[in-house]
């Protein structure tokens, strides 16, 4: 295994792209739940020697690869993909120049019902990010794991961390126990503008119910397909529940959730809110303008239309040209190569924003 | 997990330089024996040179899809289905995984199973010759009209093994 990557590429030299890369999906990973022993406590390194943690973080049904990850992703170490940082800086950082890496460690903690384990395990994880990823990489950010089902709990380790240079904003799966624009959730929110830190919404997780608005799907294909109900559900509970008339500074990212459902929903959205409004009288705008406001997009995995005119034609439909940033959710199996991915018929000038220029005015880079 | 793959490539042999055809020598047949694969670098290209029930086949190590590093994919086979419930697994071994995104090609081919007209992975021609790099002095002569530089070292110890080697040809 070691040997797979020699030659991985025609060209061996890191590919020199035109225009400077800002990775906003990047998957680092513990390369066993037991690095995290020196950050834990005696209390909860006893509960993890007993319990352990959920075997399959955020999966409901087994992934197409292993791990999700790409085949020759496995380090030549033998560790899971993701969890060897030189390998990481080799395959991925250096090889496609990159200037910046968002990571988002992927971790059991919005799955645990136990939820002061849930915020132990996730201050360890944010500690031992810090020592063996931040403080070793400076091309690296990251995002912050909190126990986002409860709000209190995330709100003290966003207040511990929030000072922190290398977390650039909070992270969540998508698929919650409750629809995030619940008020089981705003003090997690509250804590985030208070450091103006933007919340990461990221594909993935089991939740409360079945993973589809009607039931359990038999396959994976469903699964990863059907993920787009839950960005649905999010985005319309976030405005719907007045969450940003609240927090009229709070920004939230889509990770990996796919942008061309969007439009529609915004256009479905506003029809109805022009006939319901009475019920969420605190909505002083069209949903559309507030999503448009506060809500940001990575690319990855990209919607690729049969046509690329098509391609042009959502991005007229979702106006949001400030607001794409391209990402690789590198290691997983649904890589998007920064070559490959954004259309090149968008002009240098869109193409730019959307491959760093967005990402590095929002997350200050 | 990725099948184990020798991907060092060997030194080029005595630089052989006329362009006349981009012929490579890229193995020994032995070296790739039935169900394995060898990766090299020639022309400025690599390629995979597979060896399916001993006929060879050369692709590109470049995924028409998005670039990814295919023919350090899974080998694997083919499973078909008339209908729910009724499966049958065919061509085993002959079919190539993409390690990124897992879409399917034909090795004999280069055709993807999803879009076979539109979306192929390049193909090259292979023949297995006697190689005249062997250090056989009749053959020579037809190596310097023939032959690039491919990165295989030939044995010139021994001339009492019968030399048959795997070629590539770039266009």
């Amino acid at each position: 295994m070691a040997q797979t990557r020699t030659l991985q590429h025609e060209k061996k030299e890191p590919k020199r792209q035109k225009l400077p890369i800002i990775d906003c999906d990047v998957h680092n990973t513990m390369p066993s739940d037991t690095v995290l022993y020196p950050y834990l406590s005696q209390r909860w390194r006893r509960h993890h020697s007993m319990l352990g943690t959920p075997d399959r973080v955020g999966a409901y049904i087994p992934r197409a690869m292993p791990y999700g990850a790409r085949y020759d992703a496995w380090p030549p170490s033998g560790q899971r993909p993701g969890s060897d940082l030189s390998f990481l800086q080799e395959q991925l950082l250096d090889f496609w120049n990159i200037e910046y890496g968002i990571l988002n460690c992927l971790t059991a903690v919005c799955d645990m019902p136990n939820l002061e384990y849930a915020a132990a395990f996730a201050r360890a994880v944010n500690d031992w990010q810090i020592a063996e990823w931040l403080e070793l990489e400076p091309r690296l950010r990251a995002s912050m794991i909190v126990a986002g089902e409860d709000g209190k709990l995330a709100a003290n380790e966003i207040d511990r961390l929030a000072d922190h240079p290398g977390f650039v904003q909070v992270l969540l799966l998508v698929r919650t126990m409750e629809p995030l624009g619940r008020r089981r959730y705003w003090k997690m929110y509250e804590a985030a503008v208070r450091h103006d830190l933007p919340i990461g919404i990221h594909f993935t997780g089991v939740g409360s119910g079945p993973i589809t608005a009607v039931g359990r799907p038999s396959h994976y294909i469903e699964d990863h397909t059907g993920m787009t109900q839950a960005f649905q559900t999010q985005v319309t509970s976030l405005v719907c529940e007045g969450v940003f008339e609240h927090f009229p500074t709070l920004k939230i990212v889509l990770i990996e959730g796919g942008i061309a459902w969007l439009p529609p929903l915004m256009w479905r959205l506003d029809h109805a809110w022009k006939k319901l409004r009475e019920e969420v009288p605190y909505l002083k705008r069209l949903p559309s303008e507030y999503i448009r406001e506060h809500f940001w997009l990575t690319t990855q995995p990209m919607d690729e239309p049969p046509k690329s005119e098509y391609f042009q034609q959502l991005l007229v439909h979702l106006n949001v040209d400030e607001k794409l940033m391209f990402a690789t959710d590198y290691p997983h199996w649904d890589f998007d190569a920064p070559d490959r991915t954004i259309p090149t018929n968008l002009g240098p000038g869109l193409r730019r924003k959307i491959m760093a220029e967005n990402a590095r005015t929002f997350y200050q880079l | 997990m990725p099948v184990p793959i020798n991907l060092t490539p060997t030194p080029y042999n005595t630089g052989y330089t006329l362009n006349i055809m981009a012929k490579y020598v890229v193995a020994n047949i032995n070296e790739i024996p039935p169900g394995e694969r060898k990766i090299v670098e020639v022309g400025e290209r690599v390629v995979g040179i597979f060896n399916i029930n001993g006929e060879f086949f050369a692709l590109r190590n470049n995924c028409p899809h998005t670039g990814g590093p295919l023919c350090e994919g899974h080998l694997t086979g083919f499973l078909e289905s008339s209908v729910p419930g009724e499966y049958k697994y065919v061509r085993k071994g002959e079919i190539l995984r993409c390690p990124w995104h897992g879409w399917e090609f034909d090795v004999k081919t280069g055709q993807s199973w999803w879009s076979p007209t539109r979306r192929r992975a390049r193909k090259y021609k292979v023949s297995v010759e006697s190689s005249p790099v062997c250090g056989n002095e009749n053959n020579n002569e037809a190596a310097e009209t023939t032959l690039q530089k491919g990165p295989h070292i030939a044995e010139t110890y021994s001339a009492s093994v019968e030399k048959r080697y795997v070629i590539v040809e770039i266009p």
